[in-house]
């Protein structure tokens, strides 16, 4: 873990080192000016010697200014090493995203991914400015305090080495105490969040059954339990500070009394016990400090973690080496295709799918939840791969062909240039309607985004707005219907003027009438191109060349509407069912 | 000091939006502590006590490490038999003192944790209640994320605030008065060049202060919009692949990034210099002094007032006054990152709430002679209680399910109408279905009769009152809702079905799950009926989640049903138990059905046909097709007879 992360501190290496360096001369700077200031007075203003007080005063000022260099680039290098290590890790998880197969994708929720890099990578950046800057200040701090401590006197030192011990134990009993607790109030957290977020976006039920004071119960009862957990692990954290001062009073008192013999003994002069009063807080403040960072470094591991687990995803599909960069035609092949979405999966979703598509075919896929349509279609532009042999206990599997050739040798872009895929889950980006179509096709002119736009039935209510091809779209595509959003969809795809569109479901929030009027602009317009049809209904696909049944991850049917109904019956099955009352009742609405 | 760890781990600390500049921060920062002392008033007043009394010890135990060695010590020094009887004695007196000290830092620091976490989890529940009371059209027009981030992100920075910071702050000053005064009773002059000097490092803090609040500021910006564009790229990720946009999308990224990184090293930058400026500023100052004092007192300046002992202590003092300081200026931006989120916390609490005038109440009926009474057991008949404003008499009126619209107008804003002119009726038990195209208003509809919005011009009624006459409450209470996006609470699938009546039985649960075909798929889960649901049901198919929201309906049993039909994005199985399960539910009820069905608009009692907001065709399947309009047109495919709209 530490070697991924460290990796990315890259150009602020430089910076990261010289941070302590500089924190260290900080701290010699903070040592030598109390012996100045004690210099001041015991051999300058009680000897009545203004010559001895400017000269040290002159050398005292001299110090504060290499302390304030010090101190200052201290703070420059350990913002700018830091922060340019958390630019570091966001840039590297994000191009490692972008690498990612679909595969890949899936293991990741996308607030996961958010936090990971937003909260987690601030976590981070601050538990690396703070051991910059103070994992190497605070021990050497101590280091030398102790020395200095030891030098005047070894049996007053000890005094100190007992506290420091004892110290450190009650410390880490606490904060380890501390921490469980603050683990546990995440996880009440949670809940608690989730109450709102389920409120927030269940309103309209809440609302309709006037249930606003059970959820308020429900929601009292959460924010008291995380009232419950965070009064306790803060009680423990509120223990610090007076064990802090008691430690801190004891050796006071100590070091006086004992101190005093000394003296009185001649062992010890008074300016020495002065001395070892001022080192007493020095040394102890600074074991507070390194107990601080152990806290803060300890619950950073939970975010280090969550960053390597992307910064260590590796794609699970790239581009072949020497790749196919043309394809020929809109042919598709399933040679005896197998395909599981886990390599430890012990049954395949798909089982052996033999189909030959022949270019320029329409084919449409029906089946139930499921039936796998989905990762049939997703193999042939190779968002998912066949799975490899040997994978599940079975015997090996087979391959895709696109064009003739095994969508593997082929290169990626190209390859998923000419398979354009209108994905179920669809999503529009924040910009204009035609940043939004060239997607498809980088410098498409507008006339070329009118024309897909027309193939897809949007170019109608494009028209109607305001902006018309200029219209602004917000994130996720909120201020258009989800039919309008799947038909901007569909031109985007169609920009890439592809050998074989895949139509995943992509008109389901389409009535039926404009649905019928795509599939005919496609069959008119785009005559060469193979069209796969993903539909529930049954008039979506009907008209197709030739329809496939899918039913549990094989394939059940393979042909014409009227061979299927014939001798298919899933398929009679769902065509019946929709035509006799339970389908949609502008089912036959169509061509205008 | 234990701030530094909670402030590092917030959970959720997302989707922090821009924040705009705040416009009256000394009115926020006075709301929040009259929030505070509201129900804290005693612990604070103890608080300041205790922060009194530990500053207090640890000045007298400043003042006896001065005087170890002169007073103490030095008289021992020689002696054959030193008495360390006034030593011991001193001691002891410290001891004491540190003692009380001690016990008051804890007492202080305990009670502090009380006062903050109990603060916050008033403002939460209070931001809760308030939030529940809030009208639907709050919901609409805010991002989800935003109202979350006020639970979480908001109330953190409070925390922070009010936990270190104000402590902080009183210490500080409690510190600097009792320093100051001491310093002013050594020696005028000092005092008033230390004033000065101190004027220099305020300034300079000041200065610093305010260009990194600048920063903070800028990178709490830059933060969300990265947090904004790496979730949306997150969300599209597929379609990027799918589009080989990897570089496009890394293009935008690093411009965020490197916005980011900036602001971020410049906040952090001025924060880490402003230490080192004010330690070695309060250095520099005890240098000047530590000269000028030496002068004063050698050359015996303004009457010789100045001992080398008082110069000795003056310089002590100087020290201690530099420390807080620094303390301070170290808290700034975390309090101005607070009441940037107090700002928002008081925005939600300011919302107006749904207003809600009705006076009708439902009240449990029973039927003697004809008349209807008001009693207590369950008869299973329902009655409204109409109490006359004008007369002052009440009378019950049989809850039946009569809905009549009556020339409706409604718009989500003023400017914009989306239903012009509504007219329409349904007697108890009849069927009512709404078709048209997208954005023809049918969605609308659903949102009125519960009141989610009100009105704007004509009247609905529901058997025969006003609805804007009827308690909200009473009024949804008598209304069944099924909507096309359903919504699951994480509890277990009883408690689910349970929602829509708190009190039924188990057994009512389960009749209410067979009712809507829910029994089969609920009986093979794996833990039944006591699976518990997370995000919102997302271990359901969509068909399974709907027909809960069936089950949840039934159990309600209203009069009157709004029902949003699923298009036909579910598999053809699941959809059967659905379709099956919804009319086993419509049966008996008056009911609204956005319908997608033909076996849905077949079997209605009237079919409105909607476009642009107006009702332009009404009548039953038969009636419709035999007009040729556009009903027509959306059935057969076929061209309408006659033009509509």
């Amino acid at each position: 873990m530490l070697k991924t992360l460290g990796a990315q501190v890259k150009e602020y290496k430089t910076v990261s080192i010289m941070t302590p360096i500089v924190m260290i001369i900080e701290v010699i700077m903070e040592m030598i000016i109390p012996l100045m200031m004690a210099s001041i007075i015991d051999d300058g203003i009680e000897a009545g010697n203004i010559t001895h007080v400017l000269i040290v005063g002159g050398l005292m000022v001299l110090a504060a200014i290499v302390g304030f260099s010090a101190g200052t680039l201290g703070g420059i290098f350990g913002a700018k090493a830091s922060t340019g290590f958390a630019r570091n890790l966001r840039k590297a998880m994000y191009e490692n995203i972008q690498t990612f197969a679909f595969s890949n994708i899936d293991k990741f929720s996308t607030a996961g991914l958010v936090t990971r890099m937003t909260t987690d990578v601030t976590n981070l950046q601050n538990a690396y400015q703070m051991i910059l800057r103070m994992c190497f200040r605070a021990p050497f701090s101590i280091i030398i305090a102790m020395f200095m401590a030891f030098s005047i006197s070894p049996r007053l030192a000890s005094i100190y080495l007992i506290a420091v011990v004892v110290l450190s134990i009650v410390m880490i009993i606490i904060m380890a105490t501390t921490m469980k607790y603050f683990s546990e109030v995440f996880k009440k957290y949670d809940d608690m969040n989730n109450s709102v977020k389920e409120n927030v976006s269940a309103i309209r039920v809440v609302k309709a059954y006037v249930r606003e004071e059970h959820e308020q119960k429900k929601f009292t009862t959460a924010s008291g339990n995380i009232y419950k957990m965070f009064v306790k692990a803060e009680s423990m954290i509120a223990k610090v500070s007076p064990v802090m001062n008691a430690t801190v009073y004891i050796c006071i008192l100590a070091i006086s009394w004992v101190g005093a013999h000394m003296v009185v003994g001649s062992e010890l002069t008074t300016g020495n016990l002065t001395s070892m009063l001022t080192y007493c807080m020095n040394i102890l403040m600074n074991l507070m400090m390194l107990s601080m960072i152990f806290v803060m470094v300890t619950m950073s591991m939970a975010s280090a973690r969550r960053i390597c687990e992307v910064l260590e995803e590796k794609a699970e599909i790239v581009n072949p080496s020497g790749p196919v960069m043309e394809v020929n035609d809109g042919s598709i092949w399933f040679d005896h295709v197998n395909f599981a979405y886990t390599k430890d999966a012990k049954e395949y979703v798909l089982n052996d799918i033999n189909l030959r598509i022949k270019s320029g075919e329409t084919i449409g896929i029906v089946g139930g939840t499921g039936s796998a349509k989905s990762s049939l279609v997703n193999l042939i532009s190779r968002l998912y791969d066949v799975s490899a042999d040997g994978d599940v206990e079975n015997g090996p599997t087979g391959a895709v062909y696109v064009g003739g050739v095994d969508v593997r040798d082929y290169d990626l872009e190209t390859l998923r240039n000419e398979v354009a895929v209108v994905l179920q889950k669809n999503v529009l980006f924040s910009g204009t309607i035609l940043e939004n179509l060239r997607w498809g096709k980088k410098d498409a002119t507008l006339e070329e985004c009118k024309r897909a736009c027309a193939l897809a039935c949007a170019d109608e209510f494009i028209e109607q707005m305001p902006d018309k091809y200029e219209t602004y779209i917000e994130q996720g595509g909120t201020n258009v219907s989800g039919g309008q959003k799947q038909r901007l969809c569909i031109a985007r795809a169609l920009l890439k003027q592809p050998k074989i569109l895949i139509l995943d479901d992509s008109t389901s929030a389409v009535d039926t009438a404009t649905d019928a009027r795509i599939r005919k602009a496609f069959a008119e317009e785009i005559p060469n191109t193979t069209k796969l049809i993903i539909a529930q209904r049954i008039s979506s696909v009907q008209n197709a060349d030739r329809i496939i049944v899918m039913d549990n991850g094989r394939v059940n049917g393979f042909g014409t509407h009227e061979e299927l109904l014939e001798n298919n019956a899933i398929y009679r099955d769902v065509y019946e069912s929709q035509t006799q009352g339970n389908g949609d009742f502008d089912e036959n609405g169509g061509e205008l | 000091m234990a701030g530094n760890a909670k402030q590092f781990s917030g959970p959720g600390r997302r989707n922090m939006g821009p924040r705009p500049k705040l416009e009256n921060p000394m009115g926020i920062f006075k709301r929040i502590m009259k929030y505070v002392l509201k129900n804290y008033l005693v612990h604070c007043i103890i608080v300041l006590v205790c922060i009194f009394v530990a500053v207090l010890a640890s000045v007298q135990g400043t003042m006896f490490t001065k005087d170890l060695i002169d007073v103490y010590i030095k008289p021992m020094i020689g002696q054959a038999n030193p008495d360390y009887a006034p030593l011991l004695a001193a001691m002891s007196r410290v001891a004491i003192f540190y003692s009380i000290g001690i016990v008051a830092t804890y007492v202080n620091a305990r009670i502090m944790v009380n006062v903050t976490q109990g603060t916050l989890r008033d403002l939460r529940n209070d931001m809760f209640t308030h939030m529940e009371t809030l009208p639907i059209r709050y919901f609409d027009t805010h991002s989800h994320g935003d109202i979350m981030s006020i639970y979480t992100n908001d109330i953190d920075t409070l925390r922070q605030m009010i936990s270190q910071s104000i402590p902080q702050f009183i210490n500080s000053a409690v510190t600097i008065v009792s320093v100051f005064i001491s310093m002013l009773v050594l020696s005028v002059p000092l005092t008033i060049l230390e004033v000065v000097m101190l004027g220099l490092i305020m300034t300079v803090s000041r200065k610093l202060v305010s260009l990194s609040g600048k920063f903070f500021i800028s990178q709490q910006k830059d933060l969300g919009a990265l947090n904004g564009f790496i979730e949306e790229m997150m969300d599209g990720q597929k379609v990027i692949k799918v589009f080989c946009h990897e570089e496009e999308s890394k293009y935008r990224f690093n411009e965020l990034n490197e916005a980011l990184f900036t602001s971020a090293y410049n906040a952090n930058k001025y924060v880490n210099i402003m230490g080192p400026v004010n330690v070695q500023l309060g250095n520099l100052s005890y240098v000047v002094c530590a000269v000028v004092g030496c002068v004063i007192s050698i050359n015996g300046l303004f009457g010789g007032g100045l001992s080398v002992g008082s110069l000795v202590s003056f310089l002590t003092f100087t020290k201690q006054f530099n420390m807080p300081i620094n303390q301070i200026s170290q808290q700034f931006n975390s309090v101005i990152m607070a009441l940037a989120g107090a700002d928002r916390i008081f925005k939600l609490l300011d919302e107006e709430p749904e207003v809600d005038n009705g006076y009708v109440t439902l009240v449990r009926a029973k039927e003697e002679n004809g008349e209807l009474t008001e009693c207590s057991e369950r008869t299973g008949i329902w009655a409204w209680k109409h109490t006359h404003q004008a007369t002052g008499l009440t009378d019950y009126v049989r809850l039946t399910g009569d809905i009549v619209f009556d020339d409706v107008d409604f718009g989500y804003v003023p400017e914009k109408m989306v239903l012009h002119n509504v007219k329409m009726f349904a007697t108890p038990g009849q069927k009512i279905a709404f078709v048209g195209s997208t954005g023809a208003g049918k969605t609308t509809i659903t949102n009125l009769i519960n009141r989610f919005y009100d009105i704007q011009d004509g009247k609905i009624r529901y058997d025969g009152i006003n609805i804007n006459k009827i308690k909200k409450a009473d009024l949804r209470r008598s209304l069944g809702i099924v909507l096309q996006e359903t919504h699951l609470f994480s509890t277990t699938v009883m408690e689910n079905i349970r929602y829509g009546k708190l009190d039924a039985t188990d057994e009512e649960v389960y009749a209410a799950a067979r009712l809507a075909n829910a029994d089969g798929f609920i009986k093979h889960l794996p833990d039944g009926y006591n699976t518990v649901l997370t995000g919102d049901g997302a271990n359901l198919s969509q068909g399974q989640r709907q027909l809960l929201a069936i089950a949840r309906a039934a159990i309600a049993d209203p009069p009157v049903l709004i029902l949003d039909e699923a298009t036909s994005s579910i598999d053809t199985r699941t959809e059967r138990l659905v379709q099956d399960g919804m009319d086993k539910l419509m049966s008996g009820r008056t009911t609204f059905v956005i319908a997608h069905r033909l076996s849905t608009v077949r079997n209605s009692d009237c079919i409105m046909v909607l476009e642009k907001g107006y009702v332009i065709e009404r009548g039953t399947h038969d009636q419709l097709i035999e007009e040729q309009g556009r009903y027509y047109q959306l059935y057969t495919g076929n061209a309408p007879k006659t033009a509509t709209v």
